[in-house]
């Protein structure tokens, strides 16, 4: 990794100190080209169903449809203060592809994306974008064809191009500084909802709930609040279709490394990884591109070890259902990343939740308690990249309150 | 330690790398020894890791015919001890595969270390472990007399250089070029001056990315390396082979011939120029 001294020393002195006011130009820029803030909004019809003040950070908001935006632009300014003449970067669902596409126009630079052949088929739209942007996207073939080929080629392309070249690497993973960096970038959604909870209720929540795939919306949503011992943080995996991996073909059918990984090193990092028992990393599946990665940054990984955050998951299944339910009672598409965080609140607190099932006067589930009254839900971006993607699933499985799925499959 | 620093005692050092079962164990095996046949002073053994981000397309394709025929570290450790050659083995593998060797309550990366030392593995290059982490792997390697080579990239600078010479031994792996394993056609104009930067090291300097035929082998010889790692272009020749349906002997028998070239090129490139006395 011959650049990352010369990352560090960058990170240190404009992240850190804000030399030359480099932050000032990033929150700057995040207000006028991002559209930050975002809103914290109560969602009336969630709280009612789960008994609970339900507020939704609506990352979906930001330009670009995610919380991709705040690392990509901070990174390609990053870039810009060290004189480097080219952007490259990997992406899963596309939104960290995209959202750099869009930094690196917004500062003139010339950009190529990395992105497995699988994703490429399944978020479509974003590719689209991204060449709208002026970003040339690089197939990768090898493996799955998802994020963790994606980031092996990018990091070959910057190991080769490192004098000119800066990889924006789009979460808080890989080797030092990037999974800090990646985090301070992506601290203004904590900054904000903190702040803005306060503003609305008076209080701090009880609980802030974000999926977690490399973990960098999480992190973010979770930043402000770490010293905050008393509000409770949730790390949403995607549990994909089984926790267990399927030996036979070493593929791990979710990608959920906090709750069923071990310990292990990889991309530059020392964290919780999906291997085998010789350490060959596993592929990793999820319904949702952007968490459908075999590790998650190094720092979440402690935060769970260490018993700050709790790291819990979902399946596919309850991901789509959270996608339609928010879709049709809130009129909020979402992503179906962030869709993993909402499936969490339906688990512990849903009507039909094993948690409040049966009012025979037993006690809530502990994770419902652990809620609290008043839930911050990270809605870490937008669905309209993943329209194609849920029709297809929805079509093919039986998920409670999704409407008819053949009106569209016709025409697919 | 003392079979690498042996081998780059007499003339330059020619040092080729195979990934270990590519395209399978067997023939694999008649590959290794063809290059110890031709002229090979250590050979570098690639063990395969599902991630291979220091390789180019030639390279990451023979990790995955290696390991779609089954290749795991265990297997690596059988395939080292069957191995009958008298060149001192050097293992190039990522970090992951050595920290979780022996599972979840195995002393690490110790107990990787011991095993492949048993085995009669001299050495180590792990291409995704940055100096600043490599203290417990160079502490095992102390414990079981193996060395721990480094590779230095022409951008590598500054302390990181510092705390590399501070932990490298047997032999400094000076990568010719930016980027990723690969044949190339021509040598890094790179290399002279990567080494020059590394005259004072008490480490042999062994060049490689990119190497191919005898000709660079002399250049880099020439620029003043103490040896040459070549590794896409054999690997080429077992991946050529393999697609023709080639018989194992056969393409055993082009790598003989391609490491004698590579060997004789090299000291070749010694004569050329009259090298500096090593103190
Ligand atoms: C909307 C959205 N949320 C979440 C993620 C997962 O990434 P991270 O865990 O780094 O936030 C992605 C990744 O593409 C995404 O697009």
């Amino acid at each position: 990794m011959p650049a990352i001294e010369e990352l560090t020393d960058a990170y240190e002195r404009y992240v850190l100190r804000n030399e030359e006011g480099f932050m000032d130009e990033f929150r700057e820029r995040l207000r006028e080209f991002g559209g930050r803030p975002t809103p914290l909004q109560h969602a009336e019809r969630l709280s009612e169903r789960y008994d609970t003040e339900v507020y939704l950070k609506r990352e979906d908001l930001l330009h670009g449809g995610a919380h991709k935006l705040n690392n990509a632009l901070g990174q390609v300014l990053l870039a810009k203060y060290m004189d480097k003449e080219r952007i490259v970067a990997e992406t899963g669902a596309g939104q960290h592809g995209t959202a750099t596409a869009m930094a690196a126009a917004h500062l003139d630079m010339p950009c190529e994306v990395y992105m497995g052949e699988t994703d490429i088929n399944r978020q479509r739209p974003n590719v689209f974008r991204m060449r709208l942007n002026g970003a040339d996207v690089t197939p990768v073939t090898a493996g799955r064809g998802t994020l963790k080929e994606a980031i092996n080629e990018t990091m070959r392309d910057w190991a080769t191009t490192v004098e000119n070249t800066h990889y924006v690497l789009g979460s808080v993973v890989g080797p030092h500084p990037f999974p800090v960096m990646v985090r301070d970038f992506q601290a203004v959604i904590s900054e904000e909802a903190r702040r803005q909870v306060r503003e609305q209720t008076g209080e701090l929540p009880d609980s802030v709930l974000a999926c977690a795939g490399g973990g960098s919306n999480t992190m973010g949503a979770f930043a402000a609040f770490l010293d905050d011992e008393d509000v409770s943080l949730h790390a949403v995996e995607a549990g994909g279709s089984s926790l267990a991996v399927d030996e036979e073909r070493g593929v791990a059918p979710n990608s959920a490394s906090l709750s069923t990984g071990n310990e292990g090193v990889l991309h530059g990092a020392r964290t919780r990884l999906l291997q085998d028992d010789d350490g060959q990393i596993l592929e990793s599946h999820s319904v949702s591109a952007g968490l459908d990665y075999a590790g998650v940054g190094p720092e979440l990984a402690h935060l769970v070890e260490s018993g700050r955050v709790r790291a819990v998951n979902v399946d596919d299944d309850a991901a789509l259902a959270a996608f339609h339910r928010l879709s049709s009672t809130e009129g909020i598409i979402p992503a179906l990343e962030s869709a993993h965080a909402l499936a969490y609140l339906e688990r512990v607190a849903g009507p039909s939740s094993p948690a409040t099932e049966g009012s025979s006067g037993e006690p809530r589930d502990e994770a419902h308690d652990d809620l609290g009254d008043i839930v911050i839900v990270n809605v870490s971006g937008r669905g309209d990249k993943d329209l194609e993607t849920v029709i297809e699933e929805t079509d093919r499985r039986e998920i409670p309150e999704a409407p008819e799925m053949d009106v569209f499959t016709e025409g697919l | 330690m003392d079979a690498i620093e042996a081998a780059f005692a007499d003339g330059p050092a020619f040092v080729p790398y195979l990934a270990a079962g590519d395209p399978d164990y067997d023939a694999s095996l008649e590959y290794v020894a063809a290059l110890a046949r031709g002229g090979a002073d250590v050979i570098e053994l690639g063990l395969p890791f599902s991630e291979p981000v220091a390789e180019g397309p030639t390279i990451q394709a023979a990790v995955n015919r290696s390991l779609d025929a089954g290749m795991t570290p265990d297997r690596f450790f059988a395939f080292v001890e069957e191995l009958d050659v008298d060149v001192p083995l050097v293992c190039m593998t990522y970090y992951n595969l050595i920290y979780r060797y022996g599972g979840e309550d195995a002393e690490r990366p110790r107990a990787f270390v011991e095993r492949a030392a048993a085995a009669g593995i001299e050495g180590f290059v792990v291409p995704d472990l940055p100096a600043e982490e490599a203290d417990p792997l160079r502490e095992a390697c102390d414990e079981f007399g193996c060395d721990l080579v480094f590779i230095v990239a022409p951008t590598t600078q500054g302390e990181r250089l510092d705390r590399i010479m501070a932990r490298v031994s047997g032999y400094v792996y000076v990568q010719a070029r930016l980027g990723v394993t690969g044949a190339k056609a021509d040598v890094s104009t790179q290399t002279g001056q990567s080494l020059d930067r590394l005259a004072e090291w008490g480490v042999p300097k062994a060049v490689g990315f990119g190497i191919s035929s005898g000709e660079q082998a002399g250049e880099v010889v020439a620029a003043g390396a103490d040896g040459v790692i070549v590794g896409s272009a054999l690997v080429d020749i077992v991946a050529e082979g393999h697609e023709a349906g080639d018989d194992a002997a056969t393409v055993a028998e082009r790598l003989e011939t391609k490491a004698r070239e590579l060997k004789e090129g090299a000291v070749a490139g010694a004569q050329r120029t009259p090298r500096p006395e090593r103190t």
